[in-house]
């Protein structure tokens, strides 16, 4: 059973303290919802939880029944949808998704990139450049590429930002989904995005 | 301390005695008493540069700052003695070859030296927090240790050299020094090398406490 | 929207796969955007121009044209290779390649992108040299090889570097900076073996056998270096 525990961590930028002995551990099947006002830290903690930045004190632990995961097994099975991610400006769509694929250790055909960007109602948009998407179609993309891996530990900051209803609905799908597979968390300020999950942590004071 | 007592010692007889006894080399003459002061300044500088380069090896294993303000530590003292073993060796090139610098292969390596110690301080001025600073500052003090063979082994190729050799070992490899010349220079290796690792160990402790007041004022 | 069964799983495999995808990515948005290529191109050409102007038709040494040569060279790559770090930093890229890939891959895919920006600088410098100046080429054999092998070694060392400032706050004069001392070794050698090339007749080759063998080893060495290192740089 894959699961994550967070152990008394801080952290701290100059004098700023952002996180102070923040602790929890979750299993397969577990949600929680990160919320706190802005600059309270959620997005923070969820890149110390990804790898993208370092605490100043505490640990992460990755670990499946058998044993701790290292850097690498960690990258295969942890994705992460943020406002900070930005996909290539002069790739398509397309290109993108076959890029990320690639690396994430699979080749995808023409067909699957079409279905994938059908399912984010991005259909026939595989061709134009990431650049020239509008911010919700960025976000869409950015989930593309998000689930390649098959994540089992699925980290969202802020989901909706940008998303119309048509969006939410589709990010709904993929917290429910991932709720029954793997493990998610979700860092958001919006009240109406914290209902689905079993655990909550309040950042703040 | 009695070591430092024993320092003081042997400084005060490397100095006196390097002006007292016979030039080391009769050849080049008198210039030629600069040898005991530059090649312990030369050998200190090469030490400084290996201390740093373990301590950075140290410190990407471990992560530990501490082995950051070594390797800082160690690379500010050997960029010191660098630059004194460059002056002098100068002065004694101006002295026996009318020139203050000709390219041989030990004057090009010491100037490749100076660049990369240079270079190491441009790049850890350039990076902003402390972790990120000792991981890339680590990474290149063994990344430009890794080129050291490659210059052993070109620079006697393709440059010339005036360098004078045969006053510590012979050109069949046999140890040639006199008994006065080694009374005075094996001394003052050593006493470099000891006040380099006692000046290494006050810069260290300056450091950590910098550091420890550093962290202490932002919890 | 899960992967579907068309997908075949594959885990840490296909090393050099994913490094190709790196490569291949790289070369589709520099031919978009062409920030690399213009830089070293143009300035290559602009050095190389100065160099024929001033001491093109002195009918100088074999030595002088080839130290000339690579100074060409050295300074042309220092205005377009760190590109490759430095645009994945700039346009914030960099995060979405940290989480999703292989620290070796990427490094293979950027240094094969720097080895062919080298080519083709090289490519268009070469000819435009033996044209513009009094240069004359003894053995095109061994000039190609010493320029093959010496770009694989700068393009090994570089890239590297072009790592290291992408995390640096002030980028400009440090890529040549921290540069410079880690590529004198495969200069000297290179402008050595090259020399050999414009001036010895008589089996070149074997007069320039510790060149070569130094350009090889040192290519070698520093790639093997920086595949150790590169992690250390890359990850947060």
């Amino acid at each position: 059973m894959y699961g994550v525990e967070v152990n008394k961590l801080s952290k701290r930028f100059g004098t700023r303290r952002v996180l102070e002995d923040v602790s929890f551990s979750l299993s397969v099947g577990d949600s929680l919802a990160v919320v706190g006002k802005n600059g309270s830290g959620k997005t923070t903690l969820l890149k110390i939880l990804a790898g993208l930045a370092a605490p100043t004190r505490g640990t992460v632990t990755f670990s499946n029944e058998k044993q701790k995961l290292d850097r690498a097994e960690v990258r295969q099975c942890l994705s992460y949808v943020g406002p900070e991610l930005t996909l290539y400006d002069f790739l398509t769509a397309a290109e993108n998704l076959t890029f990320f694929a690639a690396m994430r250790g699979t080749s995808v055909d023409t067909a699957w990139v079409e279905t994938m960007l059908a399912a984010l109602q991005l259909g026939g948009r595989g061709g134009d450049f990431y650049g020239a998407y509008s911010s919700g179609m960025k976000q869409r993309l950015k989930y593309a590429v998000a689930l390649l891996n098959d994540p089992v530990y699925l980290l969202l900051d802020e989901p909706t930002a940008n998303l119309d209803d048509e969006g939410k609905k589709i990010v709904a799908e993929i917290i429910a989904r991932q709720k029954k597979n793997g493990i998610v968390i979700v860092a958001t300020n919006e009240a109406g995005e914290y209902g689905f999950a079993d655990k909550l942590i309040r950042l703040g004071n | 301390m009695w070591w430092k007592a024993i320092l003081f010692l042997l400084m005060a007889w490397v100095i006196a005695a390097a002006f007292i006894l016979p030039a080391p080399q009769q050849g080049i003459g008198e210039a030629s008493r600069i040898f005991y002061f530059h090649v312990p300044q030369a050998w200190v500088a090469a030490v400084a540069f290996v201390v740093s380069m373990i301590a950075s090896i140290r410190y990407l294993r471990k992560g530990d700052l501490l082995d950051d303000d070594r390797a800082r530590a160690a690379a500010e003292l050997g960029f010191l003695f660098c630059v004194l073993a460059t002056i002098t060796g100068s002065i004694f090139a101006k002295v026996t070859w009318q020139s203050f610098w000709n390219w041989d292969p030990r004057e090009t390596s010491i100037f490749i030296l100076l660049l990369i110690y240079g270079a190491y301080f441009a790049l850890r001025s350039a990076v902003d927090g402390a972790e990120k600073k000792a991981r890339l500052a680590a990474v290149y003090s063994i990344f430009a240790f890794v080129t050291v063979p490659f210059l052993m082994f070109i620079m006697p190729r393709v440059l010339p050299s005036l360098h004078p050799s045969d006053s510590v070992v012979g050109s069949s490899g046999e140890f040639a020094m006199s008994a006065s010349t080694a009374a005075v220079f094996f001394p003052s290796l050593i006493a470099f090398t000891v006040l380099f690792f006692w000046i290494y160990s006050i810069g260290v402790r300056i450091y950590r406490s910098q550091r420890k007041r550093m962290e202490e004022q932002e919890s | 929207m899960k992967r579907g069964s068309t997908v075949l799983p594959t885990s840490s495999s296909g090393l050099a796969t994913k490094s190709l995808a790196v490569l291949r990515k790289d070369i589709l948005s520099e031919f978009r955007t062409r920030y690399a290529i213009n830089a070293i191109l143009l300035f290559g050409v602009t050095t190389l121009t100065v160099v024929s102007f001033s001491v093109g038709q002195l009918g100088l040494p074999a030595d002088v044209y080839a130290a000339l040569f690579w100074i060409i060279i050295f300074f042309s790559a220092m205005s377009g290779l760190a590109q490759v770090f430095v645009k994945e930093e700039e346009s914030r890229t960099a995060i979405v390649l940290r989480l999703t890939s292989d620290p070796t891959a990427i490094y293979l895919g950027k240094l094969v992108f720097n080895f062919l920006l080298l080519a083709l600088l090289e490519l268009v410098i070469t000819p435009l040299f033996f044209v513009l100046t009094d240069a004359r080429m003894a053995n095109v054999g061994l000039f190609l090889i010493v320029l093959l092998v010496g770009s694989l070694g700068l393009a090994g060392a570089s890239t590297l570097i072009a790592a290291i400032i992408s995390k640096a706050s002030i980028k400009g004069a440090l890529f040549a900076v921290l540069s410079f001392p880690i590529l004198l070794p495969l200069l000297i050698g290179a402008i050595a073996g090259t020399r050999k090339a414009l001036g010895v007749t008589e089996s070149p080759f074997s007069a320039a056998a510790p060149e070569l063998q130094l350009l090889i080893s040192y290519a070698v060495v520093m790639i093997t270096a920086s595949l150790l290192l590169f992690e250390f740089v890359w990850e947060e």
